[in-house]
């Protein structure tokens, strides 16, 4: 009884995020009356260069791009980095990632323009580039945390290394991993906006314009829709993290 | 039949094995008890090939092992440890499949083996077979290791301390469920323990191990009665060896067969420390034997005391 209720609860509040950005979506559109109230001083006081609608999805596309991308090296560093062969790799692996984690966004981007062109390229390089910390680091610890002894019974009875490792490690870690995606993925939704000061089209484009502008409408118009769309993903991720047999 | 044949293992410059020879019958029940860090576990892991002999040769059925597939040769060989290491993310019922699964058997018959091993282990709480391992007692998960190991019927299971980590009356009904299997089925049993009580209750042949060697090889009552030298009567307790004996030898073999006695009746293939609790129990020096329900004699204190009964 007080399982379903905790589970019904959880379902709840994994479903919210994404029925507010879907509001906000469509009512944003007719809200220039509403903005117009709040700023009366503002020529436009709605963002209309491009839809909400299209930004939002670029948006999306470039974080999901870059956190597949980052699983995809965090996920195959980390499991070369635990394997016998490759654990002498695991401070010099770590220590990249740790310095791509300290290395400010922008900087990335002010290094990345130059050699990769304006718009979503130095965007994603700089995403990907955060992304893998997270993912790494939780697929390191997922490993060295699976059992001992499961590992021990599994040699004893004859699994091979790459049917150990699909069949017994990467399961019994799959809840760190995917804690590590979903940090991952939260963070390259922030972090993209920040890709629209060259050139991207992402969410970011009404804030910095807003701030170029001096137009503080513009501004909460791609606050509300970034902030809402970082629940939605972390919902979403969260419930799949929930679902994992290791969670049991 | 395992056969070790001169085998050495040095870890670092520490000799962990000492060029020991031994060798296991078909069906035998061979418990390897010696003090911890005696070498016993390595021994029983180079079987398997989860420790690699660097000198001599370990055979399974004729066979050199590092002849072998390394997976084919863990596949036909049961595998129970202490820590039990069942895998979380697997309902008990999985767990028990692992290495039927291994070998693609088809899934009507696992189902069926996992069936007869729920049974077979009395793991017969309702629906036990779709629970998960971290909703068992350590006596029914350790239940669940020894039915893992018993899974694709090898004709060989290695048992590493698999009761250490129980309470006492957990690990003699496990003790007791595991000698039933292998007395019903012949499995060749390799088990290690530290606790010599176990190694006997449970051996046909017990090998005492001491500093990578092993010191004797013979039954309970070999060791018991005749210890090769001071090393091995010390570490079957010296004068307390006799208390020990009375727990390997049974009934049948001290009574007088055809005497009349009063009391409660013991069962022939009771142990003599049995009797002995019976008849401090009863206070009485004398007690009936039966077998299947019928008198067949009496057991006598002045017996169970006299040396060489």
């Amino acid at each position: 009884m007080h399982r379903l209720h905790a589970e019904g609860a959880s379902r709840w509040r994994s479903a919210l995020p994404p029925l507010v950005l879907a509001l906000l979506l469509v009512v944003l559109p007719h809200s220039a009356t509403w903005f117009h109230s709040a700023w009366p001083a503002l020529s436009h006081p709605l963002y209309a260069r491009t839809s909400f609608l299209a930004l939002t999805g670029a948006h999306l596309f470039l974080v999901v791009l870059a956190t597949t991308l980052s699983v995809a090296i965090g996920l195959g560093l980390g499991v070369l980095a635990t394997r016998p062969a490759g654990r002498s790799l695991l401070p010099t692996v770590r220590a990249v990632a740790v310095i791509g984690q300290t290395v400010p966004p922008v900087a990335v981007l002010a290094i990345a323009v130059p050699l990769l062109g304006f718009g979503a390229a130095p965007t994603l390089l700089a995403l990907v580039l955060y992304g893998v910390l997270p993912v790494l680091g939780q697929t390191v610890a997922g490993l060295e945390n699976v059992p001992p002894a499961a590992l021990h019974a599994a040699d004893g009875m004859g699994y091979g290394r790459w049917r150990r490792l699909v069949e017994v490690e990467l399961p019994l870690a799959a809840g760190p991993i995917m804690a590590g995606v979903r940090l991952s993925a939260i963070v390259g939704v922030g972090t993209a906006t920040i890709g629209s000061a060259v050139g991207a089209t992402t969410l970011g484009a009404p804030i910095v314009e807003g701030l170029v502008g001096n137009n503080p409408a513009y501004v909460l118009q791609g606050a509300l829709l970034v902030g809402a769309l970082a629940l939605t993903v972390d919902a979403v991720l969260g419930a799949v993290q929930r679902r994992l047999p290791t969670q049991r | 039949m395992i056969e070790f044949e001169h085998v050495c293992k040095r870890f670092g410059d520490r000799m962990v094995i000492d060029d020991l020879s031994l060798r296991i019958d078909d069906g035998e029940l061979f418990v390897l008890v010696g003090p911890s860090g005696s070498g016993k576990s390595t021994l029983l892991r180079m079987v398997n090939r989860l420790v690699p002999v660097d000198a001599g040769s370990v055979r399974v059925g004729g066979e050199d092992v590092r002849s072998l597939d390394v997976e084919t040769l863990r596949r036909g060989i049961g595998y129970a440890i202490q820590s039990v290491g069942l895998f979380p993310h697997r309902t008990v019922a999985e767990n028990i499949a692992t290495v039927p699964r291994l070998l693609r058997w088809p899934e009507a018959r696992i189902r069926e083996r996992v069936d007869e091993l729920i049974d077979l282990l009395r793991l017969d709480d309702p629906g036990i077979g779709t629970r998960y391992p971290s909703t068992l007692s350590g006596g029914q998960q350790q239940r669940v290791g020894v039915a893992r190991a018993l899974a694709a019927r090898p004709r060989i299971v290695l048992m590493d301390e698999p009761f250490g980590a129980l309470d006492p009356l957990t690990r003699e009904s496990l003790q007791a469920s595991l000698k039933a299997i292998q007395r019903d089925t012949g499995t060749t049993i390799l088990f290690v323990t530290h606790d010599l009580d176990e190694a006997f209750g449970l051996a046909d042949r017990v090998g005492l191990m001491l500093g990578g060697r092993l010191v004797q090889v013979g039954t309970p009552l070999d060791l018991l009665r005749h210890p090769v030298d001071e090393r091995v009567s010390d570490f079957v307790g010296g004068t307390r060896a006799r208390l020990r004996e009375l727990a390997v030898r049974r009934v049948r073999d001290s009574m007088r067969a055809g005497e009349h006695a009063d009391g409660e009746p013991l069962d022939a293939d009771a142990t003599l420390q049995d009797a002995l609790g019976a008849m401090l129990a009863q206070g009485r020096e004398r007690l009936p034997v039966h077998e299947q329900g019928r008198a067949v004699g009496a057991i006598v204190l002045g017996d169970l005391v006299a040396r060489g009964a």
